[in-house]
């Protein structure tokens, strides 16, 4: 697009996310907007055409879910690239080596922690499967609800007391739960006890949180032996990446009642969910949406323009990954 | 106490009911037709034990000459005649301190089900809309939410700590202020002050003749279009035609649920509604508490035939 008669052009900018008007409006008045959803093109084609402008964009917003990969193709076809701002805390989907050799660089916890405390009651105590007998009418013709078990006092074990680790921890703690936790290392001034793997973890557990990035180190870190750890009475919480955790044998577990239950808001193979949670009363599922409150996407919204702002003008990233 | 004759208005907890089998002489009241009952064993009755949904009324009481003591299985008495007790020497004992944690824990369970709309998700994803329609809609943030507490007694105490910790400012009514022993939270001297003042507003206060119906038309619509009511009280805390009109209008945004006026009836309109939790008064209903409280029962009846103090007199 030939850049504005008046004035300095605006700086290029690939846009790889769906998102509203409202936004891009904000976005078309500060930079020149490649839109990739809206421009219909092929991946590859659609970088070509934006590298090979007069003024090659040099930021990209892009959008967590692995729809698409900000890896080495990506970099090489647009090497103008250098700062990618991303939303989800995980950045599994970009490629940070990739990113961290060609030169190009805590908030949202606060909704994941909420949303994780809210599927470990829900799974404790069983809110989704009443609100369903309720509205069946079940109550006047079943009778009462069968009891089910208290949160106050469990021992709550977490992966990964990163941002939204300890906020959970910090909610539960309130509940009277007993924290503990698993991570690449203990941390200095965590006051809960650390375990050196997730498997110890899990067996002194009676609800099991996952609250880890994802990385090679902790893909499918809650597999069968974790799960037989964490025993018949425990239940499973992740607000994580599906891929954290081993789904064939989380069904299987499930199934066979070689664990109690799980709260999962994150899947394998999004957005598809293994057929045979779907009748099951001691699972809650969400949509992976444990970040998207209004309040967080008007604070992403101003995060991701402050962000690009920040690079234009040199100034230092307000929320980098790799050191700017 | 394999003399005392209890009688057990309904089967409210198999492990009660089969200790009080056990322990002492059970009637089980539900077995026969009322009148009938009363005929054949009124006289034998020295203890009635009771729940939320069945207490000893006036009209109970008369009919039971040789009543000494009723121990609900509740820690709300609101269905046991207490004038006629006091009036009679009746004694009274229900169930606090070991449901608090439970009743709590749902309280800030379904503020959190309501707001993230949690259970409407999972119907969501239940129903294949994930893959065929696409993300769910936005919801709404709970940390930092302003709570309001009606009633800040052990269960409300309960709820205001588990809420500090998602950074909610606590406000509360009831009353009389109790500032010292509460500097970090602010009392209103109105429930409708409180409503002004908060996004959800929890109902944790005892049933009486001056609670009756204490979140009116007026709480709610102060309370708000993005305003969420939780109820963990009781039913009747709650103007429930008002509260069902308000929330199909808009005039309140949401409502959590545990307790109804006519349980086991919920109205209707409430059934069909996305922006509602409702769970089945499970307020209490976990092993853990429930084999608590059955114990507290079985306690405060040695007690009584022992001539011991009561664990946890109401009168």
């Amino acid at each position: 697009m030939a850049s504005a008669a008046t004035g300095a052009a605006k700086p290029g900018l690939l846009l790889l996310r769906r998102t509203d008007a409202t936004f891009i409006a904000a976005l078309r008045a500060r930079f020149r907007v490649h839109d990739f959803y809206a421009s219909g093109a092929a991946l590859p084609d659609y970088l070509t055409a934006a590298a090979a402008e007069p003024d090659p964009p040099r930021t990209a917003l892009v959008v967590a879910g692995g729809a698409i990969l900000v890896d080495a193709a990506f970099l090489d076809a647009v090497p103008s690239v250098g700062c990618v701002v991303t939303t989800g805390a995980g950045v599994d989907h970009v490629d940070l080596a990739q990113c961290a050799r060609r030169g190009a660089g805590e908030i949202f916890s606060v909704d994941v922690a909420d949303h994780a405390v809210g599927l470990l009651i829900g799974v404790l105590r069983r809110v989704a499967a009443a609100d369903r007998y309720v509205r069946a009418g079940l109550w006047p013709a079943q009778g009462d609800y069968p009891l089910t078990t208290k949160l106050s006092g469990k021992r709550v074990g977490i992966i990964g007391l990163g941002s939204i680790g300890s906020q959970i921890a910090k909610r539960l703690q309130a509940f009277g739960c007993a924290i503990s936790y698993h991570s690449r290392e203990p941390k200095a001034f965590a006051p809960y006890r650390y375990l050196p793997d997730a498997h110890a973890l899990a067996a002194d557990s009676d609800a099991l949180i996952v609250a880890c990035a994802l990385n090679d180190a902790t893909r499918r870190i809650v597999g069968r032996c974790v799960l037989d750890a964490l025993g018949p009475n425990g239940v499973l919480v992740n607000i994580a990446r599906g891929v954290n955790v081993d789904e064939q044998e989380l069904v299987a577990a499930l199934q066979e009642g070689r664990i109690a239950g799980a709260g999962l808001d994150v899947f394998q193979n999004e957005p598809h969910v293994p057929p045979e949670l779907r009748d099951m009363d001691n699972v809650v599922l969400t949509a992976h949406e444990a970040v998207f409150t209004e309040e967080s996407r008007a604070n992403l919204q101003e995060l991701m323009i402050g962000n690009l702002e920040a690079f234009f003008s040199g100034k230092p990233l307000l929320t980098p990954v790799l050191p700017p | 106490m394999e003399s005392l004759g209890v009688l057990l208005l309904y089967p409210v907890n198999a492990y009660l009911e089969q200790e009080l089998d056990r322990r002492c002489r059970l009637y089980r009241f539900w077995e026969s037709p009322r009148e009938e009952f009363l005929r054949a064993h009124a006289g034998a009755v020295r203890a009635v034990v009771g729940n939320a949904n069945y207490g000893a009324d006036a009209a109970l009481i008369d009919a039971l000459p040789a009543l000494e003591i009723v121990a609900s299985f509740s820690v709300g008495i609101d269905r046991v005649d207490l004038a006629k007790c006091r009036e009679r020497g009746i004694r009274v004992t229900n169930t606090p301190d070991v449901l608090t944690d439970d009743v709590a824990d749902l309280a800030v369970g379904l503020a959190i089900a309501v707001l993230r709309r949690i259970p409407q998700a999972d119907r969501y994803v239940r129903a294949g809309l994930w893959k065929s329609r696409g993300d769910y809609t936005l919801t709404t943030r709970f940390s930092g939410k302003r709570v309001g507490i009606i009633g800040l007694g052990r269960i409300g105490q309960a709820v205001a700590r588990r809420v500090e910790a998602f950074d909610c400012p606590v406000n509360y009514h009831q009353r009389t202020e109790q500032k010292s022993v509460y500097p970090n939270y602010t009392y209103y001297p109105t429930v409708v002050e409180l409503a002004s003042n908060s996004d959800v507003l929890v109902v944790a206060c005892p049933l009486n003749a001056s609670t009756r119906h204490i979140v009116s038309r007026e709480v709610m619509e102060t309370l708000g279009p993005k305003g969420v009511l939780i109820n963990v009280g009781r039913g009747p805390h709650v103007d429930e035609p008002e509260m069902v009109a308000a929330l199909a209008d808009g005039r309140l945004g949401g409502a959590g649920l545990d307790v109804f006026e006519d349980e086991p009836n919920v109205p209707e309109a409430l059934l069909g509604m996305d922006n509602v939790v409702l769970v089945p008064h499970v307020g209490s209903g976990t092993y853990e508490t429930r084999k608590a409280m059955a114990d507290l029962v079985l306690g405060n009846l040695e007690a009584h035939v022992l001539s011991k103090p009561l664990l946890t007199p109401v009168v």
